[in-house]
């Protein structure tokens, strides 16, 4: 779950960690709450959108995200989407650790977030066990406290997975996790140290495929440190967040995993009960378009091209006809 | 219970200590990581210093790129150097021989300072070459100062050295790291203790070095 907040910084490549780290995400992350509080009682005075003729209490729509480039750019679709519908849009970006902003979205200084189906389950549930990402999906709403709701889940998913080398696939033929119980040498897996812990970790491969893997903690959460450690040949597998363009960039291979046994991260919007069915009807436009490839485009461009989420948003959302 | 109790429960776990993962393996490790920064970055600081001292020559210099090296963040050049060479010791190494350099180097230099000039003229006087007056003179004389750099390097790199899990290392960042991602904070807060006592061991042994190596009759350099 940490692993999300710790990752923009090493994916901006190396200066970016020179001036942060992943220990200042922390630092930020606590720092993050108070000026929330300050920023709803702004919207609801400043804040003059079509929607607040109705009454005092509906004021702009708070929009957050974790402090991770990709789920900015999520968030940043659903601000576009709801600003041409009309609505007026905070943007709290970059908000911590799920320890952080869930109070903030039960409290209602934050009214939408995009968050993902299986970690925010085992937020609520920890020994939720992984499933079908419908199953998952609905298991979230039956844990959810009230007044928070998941919106339809999008087809996108940015999960974990076990991450090879184009050339170590084809020397050993591997296409799924299960294949890997056939290699004879040592297998080991750069992932954060978390791994261990997880229920798709060395013990759970080890219980449902019969593969045999030793943890080489990386602490990047699949950023460049993890991606280089595979390609070196340092180890042969990495965790790597499936839609990470670096994937593709180094042509790596995803294995599939027919059990199901890594938990399914779907995109999935939460919204307090200030998003109306009008709004989740504009957030619904974004959630059924985006799917892995159009999660990984977006990404990529935030990588490649250090274009700025607001941008880049605006252009797919307009690609894909949503937002004229 | 709270955090701290928990925190302490865990240290006294007997089952902590032993195995490759144990409580006196991450130790160790943690320990041989700050020597080696602390070792080679001694090597070439403390001469460095002492020829600085000993010469004047290139004080601004070196005043300069320790202050300098001072603002580098250790995390920073830990993953700089690791998408340079590759997760391993290396990469966590550098940073740590970096991060001791300026203590060191500053302790060295400030040996020689603070050597009043009138005993190095005195020796050279006797006829004693410029290596003698180094050695047997400024050396012996700002020692105290010269482990006031080690204690200070010492204590920055250890406290530092948890960074080396970062990197698929181990050491007591093993017990943080973890503890910090699967929200076992009374892990965390152990592995910290660790580095704490540690830290506090180490220093106080450096100070009683300090205390031993400070020349008889000498006034007390600081």
């Amino acid at each position: 779950m940490i692993r999300r907040t710790a990752r923009p910084i090493a994916r901006r490549g190396a200066l970016a960690a020179l001036g942060a780290g992943g220990l200042a995400s922390l630092a930020a992350a606590c720092s993050s709450s108070d000026p929330l509080a300050e920023e709803t009682s702004d919207a609801s005075g400043g804040g003059g959108g079509a929607s607040d003729a109705g009454g005092g209490a509906a004021g702009a729509l708070v929009v957050g995200s974790q402090a991770y480039y990709s789920n900015e750019i999520i968030a940043e679709l659903f601000a576009q989407v709801l600003e041409a519908a009309g609505l007026s849009i905070t943007r709290e970006y970059q908000i911590g650790q799920r320890e952080v902003y869930l109070p903030e979205l039960e409290s209602g200084a934050v009214d939408l977030l995009p968050e993902y189906t299986g970690n925010l389950l085992q937020y609520y549930q920890a020994d939720a066990p992984s499933a079908s990402p419908e199953e998952i999906a609905e298991a979230l709403a039956g844990v959810l406290p009230d007044g928070l709701t998941a919106l339809p889940f999008a087809e996108a998913t940015d999960q974990d997975s076990y991450t090879t080398t184009a050339d170590f696939a084809s020397a050993n033929s591997l296409t799924a996790i299960p294949d890997l119980a056939g290699v004879q040498e040592d297998l080991k897996i750069a992932a954060n140290s978390e791994f261990e812990a997880r229920p798709y970790g060395p013990a759970g491969v080890k219980e449902t495929y019969g593969v045999d893997v030793a943890l080489v903690p990386v602490e990047d959460s699949g950023g460049p440190l993890t991606v280089k450690a595979l390609t070196d040949g340092t180890v042969q597998l990495a965790d790597i967040y499936t839609a990470d363009p670096a994937i593709q960039k180094n042509g790596l291979v995803t294995l599939e995993d027919p059990e199901s046994l890594i938990l399914p991260q779907n995109v999935v919007p939460i919204a307090s009960s200030k998003v109306d069915d009008a709004a989740a009807a504009e957030i619904a436009k974004v959630t059924g378009a985006l799917t892995t490839e159009e999660l990984i485009a977006l990404n990529t461009r935030s990588i490649d091209e250090q274009a700025k989420s607001a941008d880049i948003a605006r252009e797919w959302l307009a690609e894909k006809g949503i937002v004229a | 219970m709270n955090q701290l109790l928990a925190a302490l429960d865990w240290l006294l776990d007997p089952a902590r200590y032993s195995g490759p993962g144990g409580i006196p393996m991450r130790l160790a490790e943690h320990l041989g990581y700050t020597a080696l920064g602390v070792v080679l970055a001694a090597v070439v600081a403390i001469p460095l210093g002492l020829l600085v001292g000993h010469t004047g020559r290139g004080r601004g210099l070196a005043v300069a790129a320790s202050g300098a090296a001072r603002a580098l963040p250790t995390l920073g050049l830990v993953t700089l150097f690791a998408l340079l060479v590759g997760i391993g010791l290396l990469a966590p190494t550098l940073a740590f021989v970096i991060l001791a350099i300026p203590s060191l180097l500053a302790g060295a230099y400030s040996a020689c300072e603070a050597v009043d000039p009138r005993t190095v003229d005195a020796a050279r006087a006797q006829g004693m070459t410029e290596m003698q007056v180094l050695t047997r003179v400024e050396l012996p004389l700002g020692m105290p100062l010269v482990i006031t750099g080690i204690r200070a390097a010492t204590l920055q790199v250890i406290s530092t050295a948890m960074l080396a899990a970062y990197v698929g290392n181990g050491g007591l960042g093993r017990f943080i790291f973890l503890g910090l991602k699967t929200q076992d904070y009374p892990q965390m807060l152990a592995g910290s203790l660790l580095v704490i006592a540690l830290a506090l061991v180490l220093d106080g042994a450096l100070l009683l070095v300090q205390a031993l190596t400070r020349p008889r009759g000498a006034v007390p350099a600081g």
